[in-house]
């Protein structure tokens, strides 16, 4: 454990003294980076926590990209029709809760196989926004940067952490919260264990279903904003299979943070970084690669995190396996 | 090897179907269309004409390819949803052969085919190569493929292998690399019901098909027992991508006529649907296949007659996964007893 | 005694699809008094505790706590009532401490819903000093070593201030001294106004701990006796409804040829932690080498590391003189390897396979099974109607899926497949693990004739009345080495125990 602590300061203190490093040589670029780089990592950081809350109460989510598509097309349908940002978001969570409550269904009370229940979701999505989607639908806009007073002019942090849009500040706060409540209260303590060993949790009472089915819903609705920030924060218009993958990468980053919050906080910024800086790269014309081969860049890294980092951490026990009373 | 109850297994997926596209019907209705219409405009557009009839059966044969992909790794425990990628491969693979090699067409037509065949099962290799020695779970590395493979065979069809022109494709296959068709029957769709038929036999009647069912269905009796798991696994995945390749290879050579990056968009998933409602039999695969590729037939007619958006189909589709996966709630309607633990657990191995 | 029922069962009856678990059966439970369940595998006790406890919902009866009716069907309930049960298998959070596993669902939280884990330490403290069970609060549980997971289990009972405490097998588990302090833990728990039942199958611990005993056979109630009345012989009659012969007589070993041979064998677990160190034997033709030990001191990966299952990290394994060191387990079968492995239904069988099929696991690519790479159905069926009528499988045919079969039978199914081929050495870990006793007499039987066709036989086993039985040497194994291999003739329960435990002479 004290091993891994040291490695981690390390790595932390040698990014932070290369991107002050970065700074002084060019302080535009590596601003534009380093902003790009947290905004592409938020719907990321979303689906790997929907992934997280799921896995540690036992339930294999793979269907967070059909959820954030889910959550995309209803909040931006929301958006549409009631002008209201607001109103907009809370529907992205609740088209989430809904695809987390049906996951749920099938994963706890059917009892199905986890990976096709999830696939049934992911398909479901790509049906039914495909579906009702219209062209030519328009939005009033979309959410605006949020400037936190004087904190946003500080130099290098005060445009990439202080200058954001609502959901990217929620992001950051709720990995936070998820980590704060996984470890150290009772719904946590109780979603661990019936991960690991529901038939423990179940002989002292604890409800393993509720506690999964209320995991998975929670779970759905990260989901469903990480969509809503597409639509509402980042593209600020729907496009069919807009996600693109992202909830499958949600997926490897949260193995690479071995289903801990911050883990998986890391794991995005990760990949994050590799998304911004290859547009940076494209932009500025200092490479000349075919951009399929940029484009795939996200992809390859999720298998290679999958296939180089994976031997190493251990699921929750019981992930995977439906509860028979 | 399996015995489970035939009436079941045929009268669940049946009562899915129904189920779903009585769904749909009032997804339809909702959307303010006349259900019965669109159905019947459907009906109409696949079967109604001898040039309908030849059109479901032409979209059907990729389709046969990748549920039978899904099927047979199903099998072994494996959920390939990488037939997509597979699948793009062995058409880009047989495209190059059948325009860039000249030879006579009794061997130029095998070699194309093939061609695409080793290609796609190369492809889903490789990911079993990632599960076996890095742990990287197959449902994950086979979608993060297809996305790759999109981007790649794209950057082929626009980069150094363009046809002149604007379009951004492949030159023109040759004439030998055609498969003809055998009256209004596509020769592709024959072709797609006697490999039906060798991989049922494989999986059913050889020794290696034994090897892979218990690979499937117990991994650690099968490692006691002396299996090589980790080739099998690798082995079936080869196949299971052999068999999507052919697909996308025979989509070259007797459809399309040349690669053309994104003409078979989603059929990746498609094949899980097809697998699914043919309980992974090998033989269910045909009628499924048919039933989905029929709907894809009538789509344009349903869009013509009802003016019904042919993206219903995937909802359509959609509800009758979920329906034959949760098979529970059926089992309830129609009081059947037990379940089916005859199928594999494809969690197993995820993360480590 | 006090004579006040503290718990009284009524009619309980358990009927599971095509099984009747439990057929009307009465218990009642005294203040103070420690009540043995006593029944073989199978007869229904867990079943009966499990509705005690509210894991399962009687099909009729009803239970009385204080003679005061209790809901069925929750745990909660039974632990409100309290009622609180030390299961065979630990209901223990690995990954968690000590604490959190304590106060798992009795969790108390401070501000901001924060769980108070110090207060909860403390008051863990506080009952180990006062039961005399030691542990650290703070210890990661998977950790632990097996005897104090279970003073864990024991504390979540009386942090939960249970008066009914349940114990489920709970010295399978334990070397004769840890289960000779699990008895002294009992009876000072008892000293302390807490009652007590004890469910087991052996009569030994019966006949040292209970006040009284309850049989029951095939989910009815037997009788009712008390120590001082009844005698090993007696109450094995009432458990199994017949005589048995609880000596076997096994007649003299004829060691010949050097069979298995063992030099310093080093194995790892799955953690990369040494599993089996340093450790050398041999074993000769026509004796029975018993493997005695607690569960989890390097048995499993020893015969792992020998049948190919596992990676040897040093030494080197020889079989009938070919060496088998890292060898595939196809490999090792070929050289005349029988292996019954410990979980019969991880490795020994595929469930959903008819018992057919599971009757050629090892050999199906051989003829007559495969021919050119096809299989042969007619020869398949054969060797199985052949095989289930030798050995004894209950089934109504040999098609029937092996996980429809009672863990008795799919045991024989196992011993058939493995015993039905010519052999030079039998490997059995666990083979009688959970099943009746016509079964294990059948199985015993089967282990001895192979000795007497001059098999080399190794026997691992936890169940020390089954290694002493058989066993013509033991080798005792303690942390991953073996302590000594001693003459069976020549030895005690008590000397081997103190083996098991670490402690050598």
């Amino acid at each position: 454990m004290n091993k891994t602590n040291r490695l981690i300061t390390i790595i932390v203190t040698v990014i932070l003294v290369a991107i002050v490093a970065a700074y002084l040589w060019d302080a535009r670029s590596t601003v534009a980076v380093l902003s790009s780089t947290l905004r592409q990592s938020t719907p990321l950081v979303l689906g790997a926590l929907c992934g997280l809350l799921c896995e540690r109460s036992g339930v294999i989510n793979i269907g967070i990209e059909g959820q954030m598509l889910f959550g995309a097309f209803i909040g931006f349908l929301a958006n549409v029709y009631t002008g209201n940002l607001i109103m907009a978001i809370v529907a992205a969570l609740l088209a989430g809760a809904l695809s987390g409550l049906l996951l749920a269904y099938m994963s706890v009370s059917l009892k199905m196989d986890q990976i096709i229940a999830g696939t049934v979701l992911n398909i479901l999505a790509l049906g039914v926004t495909g579906y009702f989607y219209q062209q030519g639908l328009t939005t009033q806009g979309k959410l605006p940067t949020v400037p936190l007073g004087p904190l946003a002019d500080l130099p290098l942090v005060g445009p990439v952490l202080f200058s954001n849009p609502p959901i990217t500040y929620a992001t950051l706060l709720l990995v936070m919260v998820v980590h704060y409540v996984l470890f150290y209260t009772r719904w946590g303590l109780r979603t661990r264990a019936v991960g690991e060993k529901p038939r423990a949790a179940d002989t002292l009472g604890i409800n393993v279903y509720k506690v999964r089915y209320w995991n998975v819903i929670i779970g759905g609705m990260l989901a469903g904003l990480a969509g809503g920030f597409l639509t509402l924060e980042a593209v600020g218009t729907f496009e069919r299979n807009m996600t693109n993958g992202r909830g499958f990468i949600a997926l490897a980053v949260l193995i690479f943070g071995k289903w801990t919050p911050f883990g998986a906080w890391g794991g995005a910024l990760l990949f994050g970084f590799a998304i911004a800086a290859q547009t940076q790269l494209q932009l500025s014309g200092a490479v000349d690669i075919p951009h399929q081969f940029i484009g795939m860049l996200p992809y390859v890294l999720t298998i290679l995190v999958l296939a180089g980092f994976i031997g190493r951490s251990r699921p929750p026990a019981a992930s995977g396996i439906p509860y028979e009373k | 090897m399996e015995r489970p109850n035939k009436l079941q297994s045929i009268a669940i997926p049946l009562i899915a179907v129904l189920m779903a596209l009585l769904i749909g019907a009032v997804i339809i209705l909702i959307s303010g269309s006349n259900p019965l219409a669109a159905y019947g405009a459907l009906l109409e557009g696949a079967f109604g004409s001898a040039k309908g009839i030849a059109r479901t059966l032409e979209k059907s044969t990729p389709l046969i390819f990748s549920g039978l992909a899904v099927a047979f790794a199903f099998k072994a425990g494996l959920f390939n949803i990488g037939g997509q990628g597979q699948l793009l491969f062995g058409a880009l693979v047989a495209g190059i052969i059948g325009y860039a090699v000249s030879l006579p067409a009794l061997l130029h037509i095998p070699l194309a085919v093939l061609g695409g065949c080793v290609a796609g099962g190369l492809y889903a290799g490789l990911s079993g190569w990632l599960k076996t020695q890095f742990g990287a779970h197959e449902v994950i590395t086979t979608i993060m493929l297809n996305f790759i493979a999109s981007n790649i065979t794209d950057y082929v069809a626009d980069g150094p292998l363009k046809d002149e022109g604007i379009i951004a494709r492949l030159p023109q296959i040759q004439d030998s690399a055609v498969l003809p068709a055998i009256g209004p029957v596509p020769t592709g769709f024959l072709l797609a019901i006697v490999v039906v038929f060798i991989t049922a036999w494989l999986l059913d009647k050889t020794t290696v098909g034994y090897e892979i069912q218990t690979v499937g269905k117990n991994p650690n009796a099968a490692k006691y027992a002396g299996m090589k798991v980790a080739r099998t696994v690798v082995l079936t995945m080869f196949i299971s991508g052999l068999l999507a390749g052919m697909g996308g290879a025979i989509e070259t050579q007797g459809v399309v006529g040349r690669f053309q990056p994104g003409f078979n968009a989603g059929l990746g998933f498609e094949g899980i649907t097809i697998a699914m409602l043919a309980k992974t039999n090998p033989y269910g695969v045909i009628p499924a296949a048919l039933l989905v590729g029929a709907m894809q037939s009538g789509a344009s007619q349903m869009q013509f007659d009802a003016k019904v958006a042919p993206e219903i189909i995937d909802v359509v589709l959609g509800l009758m996964l979920f329906l034959v996966s949760a098979d529970m709630i059926i089992r309830r309607l129609i009081r059947a007893r037990g379940d089916d633990d005859s199928q594999p657990r494809l969690s197993s191995g995820w993360g480590n | 005694m006090n004579k006040t029922p503290i718990l009284e069962l009524r009619g309980i009856t358990k009927q599971f699809p095509g099984v009747l678990a439990n057929d009307n059966i009465d218990l009642t439970l005294y203040q103070g008094e420690i009540h043995a369940l006593l029944g073989e595998n199978g007869a229904g006790k867990s079943t009966l505790m499990n509705i005690l406890y509210g894991l399962y919902e009687p099909t009729r009866g009803e239970i009385l706590v204080d003679g005061k009716r209790l809901a069925l069907g929750s745990p909660s309930d039974a632990i409100a009532a309290g009622i609180g049960m030390v299961h065979q298998h630990f209901m223990l959070v690995p990954p968690f401490t000590v604490t959190e596993n304590v106060i798992l669902g009795n969790e108390e939280t401070g501000a901001a819903g924060r769980l108070n884990t110090r207060t909860a330490a403390k008051q863990i403290t506080e009952i180990s000093q006062r039961y005399n069970l030691e542990v650290d609060p703070y210890a990661i549980v998977g950790d632990l070593p097996v005897g104090v997971q279970q003073r864990v289990e024991i504390i979540k009972l009386l942090y939960r201030n249970a008066d009914i405490l349940i114990f489920d097998e709970p010295t399978a588990v334990l070397t004769p001294q840890e289960a000779d302090e699990l008895v002294a833990i009992m009876r000072e728990l008892v000293a302390q106004g807490k009652s007590i039942i004890f469910i087991t199958h052996k009569l030994r611990e019966v006949l040292e701990v209970a006040d009284r005993i309850t049989v029951i056979r095939r989910g009815r109630m037997i009788g009712s006796t008390t120590p001082a009345e009844a005698d090993q012989n007696k109450l094995a009659e009432m458990m199994v409804g017949r005589a048995v012969h609880l000596e076997l007589d096994k007649g003299k070993a004829t060691p010949g040829e050097t069979v298995l041979a063992v030099e310093n064998l080093t194995v790892n677990n799955e953690l990369a932690q040494t599993a089996v160190d340093d450790v050398s034997f041999v074993l000769r033709e026509g004796e029975v080498l018993g493997l005695a030990g607690v569960q989890g001191n390097g048995q499993t990966e020893l015969v792992e590391a020998i049948t190919g299952l596992r990676r040897v990290v040093r030494g080197t394994i020889t079989v009938a003189g070919q060496k088998a060191t890292n060898q595939s387990p196809r490999k090792i079968t070929e050289m005349g390897t029988a292996h019954i492995p410990e979980d019969r239904q991880k490795h020994g069988l595929v469930l959903s396979y008819g018992i057919d099929d599971n009757l050629i696991l090892n050999t199906y690519y051989q003829a007559p099974f495969s021919r050119a790479g096809q299989r042969q159905a007619q020869a398949i069926q054969q060797n199985a109607e052949v095989l289930v009528e030798k050995f004894d499988v209950r089934t109504p045919n040999a098609t029937a899926a092996a996980s429809t079969l009672s863990g008795g039978n799919q045991q024989k199914v196992i011993i058939a497949r493995e015993l039905n081929r010519p052999i030079k050495l039998l490997i059995a870990n666990q083979p009688t693990r959970g099943v009746d006793v016509g079964s294990i007499e059948f199985i015993h039987s089967q282990i001895l004739a192979q000795r007497q066709a001059g098999t080399a036989v190794l026997l691992a086993s936890t169940e020390l009345d089954e290694i002493l039985q058989l066993s013509d040497r033991i080798a005792v194994m303690y942390s991953g080495k073996i302590m000594a291999i001693v003459d069976a003739n020549k030895t005690s329960k008590e000397a081997l125990g103190l083996l098991m435990a670490g402690v050598s002479e």
